[in-house]
């Protein structure tokens, strides 16, 4: 908004030179310290780079060695694709509706049922105790309840278990992603006009879904952005969870991704440049990703 | 929720307000489960960690674990005292910093009309999508051109201009504070920092309450990387990982350290998210 014509404005600095200096701290120190090293790590894709002599450049050959020369590449981008399509989209909606359902309790209620979807993404290792859940050996307690109650005789490797490793840690993996998305979420609704809400009761809404799909939904348009986005960046980065689980690389690469086929390719075997080829890879399918899902919550935001 | 209650009889019928509780009960328990065996574990005393079959709740409750881990910690370099506070001080100054910048950009990019605004903003945005490990290696570069290598600076400057918070608050910005309340404010001769700091951060209270919780959670955990030598600089986190290495005999004081580690992040949260529901009441201000 321009002030308007006539309007004597009291301060000496024009508008549009204030909002520039509001952003000035962010985004300087935005640039210098995301912007910049993520244009070297573009370049570095470019480049055969062992971090001690000097890079030389190789065009395109980075781009094309996952296609051709690198065997875990095409298991990792299957088993990421697998993760982010399943996780991604469940996730998301799991994070909007169990924040809807919260949203009908009392406050000092809501906060505590809040804690508990949260207490997964408090982090300190709590994915750990899966790792106890699942062990291998009949101490571990669904081995343990499995045995006793006498469907298995043998204690099942969980992780090293092609048939079951996959369905955990998707598994897992949705249990901790109730974080960021879920508490903007909360935030969200937190704004959605009561005064909308009244007017749509006396406007014939009779329903809760009625009054989720014409009012809470289409206030909420924005914050479900900032909630796809999110989810798309955890989807398509799962990796750590898995590594502590399953361990990198995991029998037969049955749930190698591609986050920790590029740390090791980049921190454990110091081939810089593939593994800046690798995140530029990773970047195109989430950005694209992105582009879809914002032409999707702009068709159904009209 | 006295005022809700009179169009509350219309769309909420009792057979779904039960389904949905006993959906919340459920998945609840089950998400906070590994949470509660932490906690449990934390208090058990060594026989009880070893016990076969496993028992998942504590029997005989004990606070060894959590007395131990001052003389595990002994051979450390530096007093515990100082991991502590540096870790106090690196969380508050970067989580305080990055609130007021990334809210005052968001304010910029949701209100303003300069140019370039929205390629910047989707520049932010589109930077959460690249994965950050071979970042590490131009940011060293960074740091050590500036001279900042073993300073509490590698902690926080990265720290501020988090995209995530800048996108948070745009989004929040965008939904919640309509522009024909600028105007008003406007014609009352009020300057784009009055309406920014008296107007846009009251009125989007539950969203940097929520930020101020991711921020303070990921600075709490802060791991110093390669960028920091002395030990004088490095974080608790750092400083408490060392009881992990100790095998099954040291498993409780792991997990009770663990424990320890988590409460200021608990506290930050019910501090935080109590506000986030409070400003319900007052939200009917707007328009």
């Amino acid at each position: 908004m321009q002030p308007r014509n006539g309007l004597k404005r009291r301060v000496g600095l024009s508008e549009n030179a204030s909002f520039y200096l509001l952003m000035v701290p962010f985004v300087s120190l935005f640039f210098l310290f995301t912007i910049l090293p993520v244009l070297v790590s573009v370049i570095l894709s470019f480049f055969s780079y062992d971090t001690v002599s000097m890079p030389t450049f190789i065009g395109f050959d980075n781009f094309l060695r996952m296609f051709t020369e690198d065997e875990v590449f095409p298991k990792a981008l299957v088993n990421t694709l697998k993760f982010a399509v399943i996780t991604g989209p469940f996730g998301f909606m799991l994070s909007f509706i169990l924040g809807w359902f919260i949203n009908e309790f009392s406050r000092g209620f809501r906060s505590f049922l809040s804690f508990l979807f949260y207490a997964p993404a408090l982090g300190g290792g709590l994915t750990l105790i899966w790792s106890v859940a699942f062990s291998a050996d009949s101490y571990g307690y669904v081995n343990n309840v499995l045995m006793t109650l006498g469907f298995t005789t043998e204690p099942i490797a969980w992780f090293r278990n092609e048939t079951y490793n996959t369905v955990i840690l998707m598994f897992v993996q949705i249990w901790g992603s109730m974080g960021a998305s879920f508490l903007a979420n909360i935030s969200g609704l937190q704004n959605v006009s009561q005064e909308l809400y009244e007017a749509g009761a006396l406007d014939g809404i009779r329903t809760r879904w009625h009054e989720l799909w014409y009012i809470t939904l289409p206030s909420m348009k924005s914050i479900l952005l900032f909630s796809a986005v999110m989810q798309i960046q955890a989807s398509f980065s799962v990796g750590p969870t898995i590594t502590a689980l399953a361990g990198y690389p995991s029998v037969n690469n049955s749930v190698d991704t591609l986050v920790p086929h590029l740390m090791d390719v980049g921190t454990a075997r110091y081939e810089m440049g593939y593994a800046a080829a690798l995140s530029v890879f990773l970047f195109a399918m989430m950005a694209i990703t992105r582009v879809l899902i914002g032409k999707v919550l702009d068709f159904f935001g009209k | 929720m006295a005022r809700r209650a009179g169009y509350k009889r219309y769309t909420r019928s009792t057979a779904g307000n039960i389904l949905f509780f006993f959906f919340l009960a459920v998945a609840g328990i089950f998400c906070t489960l590994p949470l509660i065996y932490s906690v449990c574990t934390a208090f058990k005393p060594l026989d009880e960690l070893l016990v076969f079959p496993p028992r998942f709740f504590v029997q005989r409750p004990t606070l060894e674990n959590f007395l131990q881990i001052p003389a595990l910690l002994e051979t450390l370099r530096v007093p515990l005292e100082r991991y502590l506070l540096n870790s106090v001080f690196i969380s508050v100054v970067s989580t305080v910093l990055h609130i007021i910048a990334a809210s005052m950009a968001a304010f910029a990019f949701s209100k303003s009309r300069v140019k370039g605004r929205t390629v910047i903003f989707l520049i932010i945005q589109f930077s959460l999508l690249y994965n950050s490990t071979t970042l590490g290696l131009p940011q060293y570069l960074i740091f050590s051109g500036l001279g900042m290598i073993d300073t509490f600076w590698v902690y926080i400057l990265p720290a501020i201009p988090s995209s995530m918070g800048a996108f948070l608050m745009k989004q929040y910005m965008d939904a919640s504070i309509p522009d024909t309340l600028l105007d008003a404010a406007r014609i009352d001769g009020a300057g784009v920092f009055r309406m920014y700091a008296q107007l846009a951060m009251p009125m989007c209270k539950p969203a940097w309450m929520t930020l101020i919780l991711f921020s303070f959670q990921s600075m709490w955990s802060v791991v110093p990387g390669g960028t920091i030598f002395k030990e004088e600089l490095k974080t608790l986190p750092y400083a408490l990982s060392s009881i992990a290495q100790g095998g099954i005999a040291r498993a409780g004081s792991a997990m009770a350290a663990t424990v320890a580690l988590m409460i200021p992040t608990i506290i930050v949260y019910f501090v935080t998210q109590s506000n986030v529901m409070e400003t319900m009441s007052t939200s009917g201000m707007k328009d």
